[in-house]
């Protein structure tokens, strides 16, 4: 045995380069930047302080949900009720104020309250039924579709909400959920720091917090980690709310932003993403992934549906490029992480 | 959780805006009773679309259909799908129904033409609606009602070309829909300058503003933005404003916001295509072939647009927008 074997390989401390390669969100920086590499010569106006500016706003807009969808699938579930809730959330608000006559903070926080107990019904029925989350989430995706559209055309007799700009209270929820900043020709939403603060927060959890050991061990494999004492209800109930206070912070973006909200909106979303989720790491089977990853994805998914604006292609091959794009940064990503785990 | 209620709910009485809201409304709304204004039996009419859920325009439709029904008398049934097989089958249902009188919708006509001859065959007076023009004398409706898309599209071509506009983008929100595409071809053939075509995401609003700013930030000579429903166009108007462009933004049909952008000069114009009418006009068009044999057209659709709306008018009919049959 030679001297260096005193010390446990496992305890020794590993260089940087090693501890970047084990990082899960590795792959989608290389394919996030391999598409920002493409479009800077596939379109001309790409690089354009203004276009990024553009860019990032869309890519924010799925960012913001991709956090707490990411920290789910790390946790080993899905919710496909994600993107109707925030259509939801956002009908709630503005129909409670305007049936109220209130306040508009009023309705922000009734809905506030709403989609949490709508995050924490999904959490609840996981884990008293112990079916597949596909199938409750997919209910609850369904019922809240139904309940959006019937309950909108109940109140407020159409199909999308009547305006509430002229009430008390719209100008100050606007300033939080929807302002922007014009920094010279670049226009900075206030959804790309909501974007980096939910990041930040998420990695916190995750990496320097016990919930977020109990999240990956959650993830790996419930049984083991309920045997070792963790909380597996409480954290499986508190992924789904979380995903619920990011929906319900989309909800009031769009409201804010657009001031009338359609009843038929937000549906198909949840796989925008989840697609975020994964293209940034996480696996389909839970227990590995990270935010930043998430956020990587979801500036991917914002490059390349911009991008192909950008680029001018004919629009009718739209759909087929962004497939492709997403298809080619995912097999990047793959490819990237086999390598460095091989190495 | 009870508590908390509590206080949102104290809230909500503390924090009661003194502007807009329901309250409004009902101050505004006159008292409109439908009472029926003849005495004819009380026939059954169905009328069946290809709407997807929650579609406002269609919303409209029904609008009109339901209060024509309420003045001749009808007792007025509406099933709608956006799949062209569960349309046809809604159709099939009126039919062993034995309904008075078909109104229905062809988005995708060859999907409804048999059920729509079987129809016919049974002696049920068909009026078609909305799309569908081309076909509807062919497979036997009485009348066709509604807007021509390629000439709705024309006049939108000719009138962006009297505003000396050069270059147009056209935005599509819902790809694969014949008559969307009809409309940009027809703006396309008649407008003086160039015309391009913008595919986005219907259902997810904040994508559509970041691809119609992103068009406008790849081509800065765009100086015109045609969107083809009215829940796109303040998007649009938010998309320009942030690419700091300085296109003017048009388009089809009305909402409240469509008519408050139109009268403070920030949308150019909007063609509207009177969705009330195609509804109220289908109705008494089947009442009156029931009552009187009467039909309207002689043969040819009868249009319902396109009428082109500037500030001025949007003056004028904001109030009936507001109450929705507009």
């Amino acid at each position: 045995m030679s001297a260096s074997a005193t010390v446990d390989e496992r305890l020794a401390p590993a260089s940087v380069v090693r501890r970047l390669l084990g990082r899960p969100e590795l792959g989608a920086v290389v394919g996030a930047a391999a598409v920002f590499v493409f479009f800077s010569f596939a379109a001309d106006s790409f690089l354009r302080a203004s276009s990024l500016s553009t860019v990032l706003y869309s890519a924010s807009t799925i960012g913001i949900m991709a956090v707490p969808v990411a920290l789910l699938m790390i946790g080993g579930e899905f919710d496909l009720s994600a993107g109707v809730m925030v259509t939801t959330s956002a009908l709630l608000s503005s129909m409670f104020s305007y049936q109220m006559t209130a306040n508009v903070w009023v309705g922000v926080l009734v809905s506030l309250l709403v989609t949490l107990a709508v995050g924490f019904f999904n959490g609840f029925m996981l884990t008293r039924t112990r079916l597949p989350s596909f199938i409750i989430t997919l209910g609850t995706f369904l019922m809240l579709t139904g309940l959006n559209l019937g309950f909108t055309k109940l109140i407020s007799g159409s199909v999308s909400t009547k305006t509430i700009a002229d009430m008390e209270g719209f100008s100050s929820a606007r300033a939080l959920f929807a302002s922007q900043w014009n920094i010279g020709s670049v226009t900075l939403k206030v959804t790309v720091l909501w974007w980096l603060v939910l990041v930040a927060a998420a990695t916190w959890i995750l990496l320097r917090t016990r919930a977020g050991n109990w999240i990956f061990a959650v993830g790996g494999g419930a049984d083991a980690a309920r045997a070792t004492g963790v909380p597996v209800v409480k954290t499986r109930i508190g992924l789904y709310m979380g995903v619920a206070l990011c929906a319900w912070i989309s909800g009031q973006h769009i409201l804010f932003s657009f001031d009338v909200v359609q009843s038929g909106e937000g549906v198909g979303n949840e796989f925008l993403y989840i697609i975020a989720a994964v293209i940034g790491g996480c696996l389909m089977t839970g227990g590995y992934g990270s935010a930043i990853g998430s956020a990587v994805g979801a500036f991917i998914f914002g490059m390349t549906s911009n991008g192909i604006v950008y680029a001018q292609w004919n629009p009718d091959w739209f759909k087929f490029f962004l497939g492709a794009m997403l298809l080619l940064a995912t097999l990047l990503n793959a490819w990237v992480r086999k390598r460095a785990e091989a190495k | 959780m009870g508590a908390v209620l509590a206080a949102v709910l104290g809230a909500s009485l503390a924090g009661c805006s003194s502007t807009g809201g329901k309250r409004a409304e009902e101050r505004a709304k006159a008292a409109e009773a439908g009472r029926p204004a003849v005495s004819t039996p009380r026939w059954t009419f169905a009328m069946v679309t290809h709407a997807g859920d929650g579609d406002t325009f269609w919303d409209i439709v029904q609008k009109g259909a339901k209060e024509a029904a309420a003045k001749d008398n009808i007792n007025f049934v509406y099933a709608h799908d956006d799949q062209a097989q569960q349309q046809a089958q809604f159709v099939q249902n009126a039919i062993d129904q034995r309904v008075d009188g078909i109104i229905v919708s062809l988005a995708k006509p060859e999907a409804l033409k048999d059920v729509i001859g079987k129809a016919v065959k049974a002696g049920i007076p068909v009026v078609t609606v909305n799309s569908g023009s081309a076909q509807s004398a062919e497979y036997g409706a009485l009348t066709h009602i509604g807007q021509d898309e390629t000439i709705a599209g024309e006049a939108v071509g000719t009138e962006l070309g009297k505003r000396g506009r050069k270059k147009a983008v056209c935005v599509l929100h819902e790809q694969g829909n014949v008559g969307h595409e009809q409309r940009c071809a027809g703006a396309k053939k008649t407008f003086p300058g160039t015309m391009e075509n913008l595919y986005v995401e219907g259902t997810n609003m904040p994508s559509v503003q970041a691809a119609i700013q992103a068009k406008l930030q790849a081509d800065p000579s765009v100086d015109s933005i045609l969107t083809l429903g009215a829940p796109f166009a303040p998007t649009a108007v938010k998309a320009k404003e942030a690419a700091s462009s300085t296109a003017e933004v048009d388009t089809f049909d009305l909402n409240e916001s469509v008519a408050r952008d139109l009268k403070s000069g920030a949308l150019g114009f909007a063609v509207d295509q009177q969705p009330y009418l195609q509804g109220y006009e289908a109705v008494d068009l089947l009442w009156l072939y029931r009552y009187n044999a009467d039909t309207l057209g002689g043969g040819r659709p009868v249009l319902t647009g396109p009428q082109i709306v500037t500030g001025a008018e949007a003056a004028k009919l904001e109030e009936f927008i507001k109450r929705g049959s507009r």
